[in-house]
This record gives structure tokens, sequence and C-alpha cells, in this order.
């Protein structure tokens, strides 16, 4: 299965319904993945932290949320990540495009990329990185993990994962 | 009238929806003059009551009315767009414009200057925007309700607080209660 359908079909096998994202170039068959399949509402934000805060309502009308953005998107939602998903104690899986990492043709990406981790370990949001393909075989034990404990968690994927950014 | 005063006056008729209530100066009101399980208080995070109020409106069938202020419209100015390419008949944002950030110490915004948010969510492609004055709220927010029609209504007020404590409920409290008061 390809990799974006098998996201999918993971995020609706753990009945995610409600999914926001601001795109990426590495998401992007990712997004058209999500806005295709017809278990999902796909609404996209303008911004990350509006973005949550979407995904706060919905989980609070009682859809399962998920949010879909790019690394840089840490350094925008800290904030919210503090005093809304986390102070309420809701559910959010983040499955975030590591950019800056190996394979990068844009250096200023991984001005980011250096404070991704760091930003979410002092978060303490649990975190986990797909570098191989085979990595997404965890994807569906994390959303349920996710639903478990009622915290945001990041899924990093790096450029590796997604096969590189082509011809460079 | 300031905030106060109109929250005052609409309690009864919020009392029956659930509502989404901006951060700061307006939830403490709102709890001190109603506390309702069917309001969802924001403790932080300035900006997304319309976000919070949009995802619950799309998730779910009875009306959402978020209430949110001027400045924090235009902490989020990205909200608007979102609402208008998402329409939901069964939500209210209801933005108190009382050109100023209140919780603050009421600095003026610019939307007590020269912007008008009225213009900018029709701008953004909101269809249902009504401008009214303090003492319409009651009838122009039941109106909207009534309209079962997405609505977003700018509320013309005066700035000014009331002093009043801060909400000492538990987040995980105010969310439970919320999410309980929906799904009944």
């Amino acid at each position: 299965m390809d990799v974006n359908d098998k996201i999918v079909a993971d995020l609706v096998k753990n009945k995610v319904e409600f999914i926001t994202t601001v795109p990426c170039k590495q998401l992007a068959g990712v997004i058209d993945a999500v806005e295709a399949s017809p278990d999902i509402f796909h609404i996209p934000s303008n911004k990350e932290d509006e973005g949550m805060g979407l995904c706060a309502g919905a989980f609070m009308g009682g859809k399962r949320p998920a949010i879909i953005m790019q690394n840089t998107a840490i350094g925008v939602t800290i904030n919210t990540l503090a005093t809304l998903t986390q102070y309420y104690r809701m559910p959010l899986p983040m499955l975030i495009s590591y950019r800056g990492e190996l394979r990068e043709p844009v250096a200023c990406q991984v001005e980011m990329a250096v404070h991704t981790k760091a930003l979410l370990n002092q978060m303490n949001i649990p975190t986990y990185h797909f570098h191989k393909e085979s990595d997404v075989e965890e994807f569906d034990a994390i959303l349920q993990y996710t639903f478990m404990c009622n915290k945001p968690v990041a899924i990093l994927t790096d450029a590796s994962f997604w096969g590189g950014y082509g011809d460079q | 009238m300031i905030r106060s005063e109109i929250l005052r006056e609409i309690a009864p008729i919020l009392r029956d929806q659930l509502v989404v209530c901006n951060i700061g100066l307006p939830s403490q009101e709102l709890h001190l003059i109603d506390d309702q399980p069917t309001n969802f208080y924001m403790l932080g995070t300035m900006g997304l009551s319309s976000s919070i109020g949009l995802g619950l409106a799309l998730s779910q069938p009875k009306t959402v009315i978020s209430i949110d202020g001027d400045g924090s419209v235009l902490t989020n100015m990205g909200t608007l767009p979102t609402i208008a390419n998402n329409v939901a008949d069964n939500y209210i944002l209801m933005i108190i414009d009382n050109g100023s950030y209140g919780s603050t110490g009421d600095q003026p915004t610019y939307a007590g200057k020269k912007t008008k948010l009225e213009k900018v969510a029709e701008a953004c492609g909101c269809e249902n925007v009504v401008v009214c004055q303090d003492v319409d709220t009651g009838k122009t927010l039941q109106a909207a309700i009534d309209s079962k029609q997405m609505t977003i209504i700018v509320v013309k007020c005066d700035s000014g607080n009331i002093k009043l404590p801060v909400i000492t409920m538990d987040p995980v409290v105010i969310r439970d209660r919320f999410m309980k008061a929906v799904a009944s």
C-alpha cells in the first residue's frame, strides 16, 4: 500500500474524522489522500494555532481530530499546545513534516530543524521520528496511544521517509 | 453599555446554548453572571475562541455561540476565511467590539480606529454579517439563533471593565463538564 494511503487508512481505523492541515511540499500526497477520504472532514487552516483551536472544538464535539503541519509550526504553536491542548488535557496527533533534515535543499529549514526535538522535549510531548518508509507501521499504535493518554503527540516525518525531494 | 452589562442582559439567551467564551475578563464575567455547564471558559490562548467554536459547530448539531472580542479576532484574523469557507449553520460568532484590549488595561485596538471587522468578515466571504449596537444585542442574537444560518455579529459597545475574580475551576473540570453538556 502507498504510504499516504496507509496513513489515511490508519487514521480512519482509529476513527479520526476531523483533520486540519497547513501544507508542506512533503505532505502534499497525504493531504490529497485526506481530502479524498469520504470518512474524514478536511478543513485547511491558515495558521497552525488556529488549526489546534479547530481540533479542540472538534474533540469537545465528539470527533477525534488530527493536525498535519510542518515542523516550523512548533515555533508557532507552543502557547496553544501548553494553554489549550495540554492544559485542558486533549488528544492531538500531530503528523509533522520534519524539514531541515538529511537531503534538505533549503538552508533556512535547518534553522528550525535544530530546535524541533528540543522544543518537543521541553514540552514533554511524546515524539516519534519516521525515517524509513517501514516506520509507518507504527502509526496505528501511535494513534491508539494518543487517544489513550489524551495528549498531543508528535510524529516527525523526514525527507528520507517521504523518499527525498527527487532530482536535485 | 460595556461588555459585562451586555453579558448580563443576554445571559438568559446564552443559557440554553453552547457557548465558547473568550480568554480573560469575558470568561470571568460570564462565569460570575451565569455559570453553566454549557459554557466553555478559555483560561489562556488568546484568539482561538472563534476557532474552537467553529470546530465544535462542525462536529455536532447543537447551536454554538463563540463570544469573541475585536482584539482577539485581530490576533487570529485567519479565522475569518476559514469560517467563511466552512459554513456551519449552527454557528454564531459574536464579536464584542469595544475598540480596546479590555483584559490588559484598555489599550486601543485597530478595530477602534480605522479597521472595520464587519468589512473584513465580508471581504473574507462571510455571508451573514450583522452589526448592532449594544442595546440591541439580545434581539440580534436571538434572531441569529432562530435564522439557523451561520452569522457573524459585531456588537459595538463602550470599553470598560468591572472588578471581578479570576476563574479557579480546573481546566479539565471545565472541559469535562462542557463535553457532558454537549453530549447530553
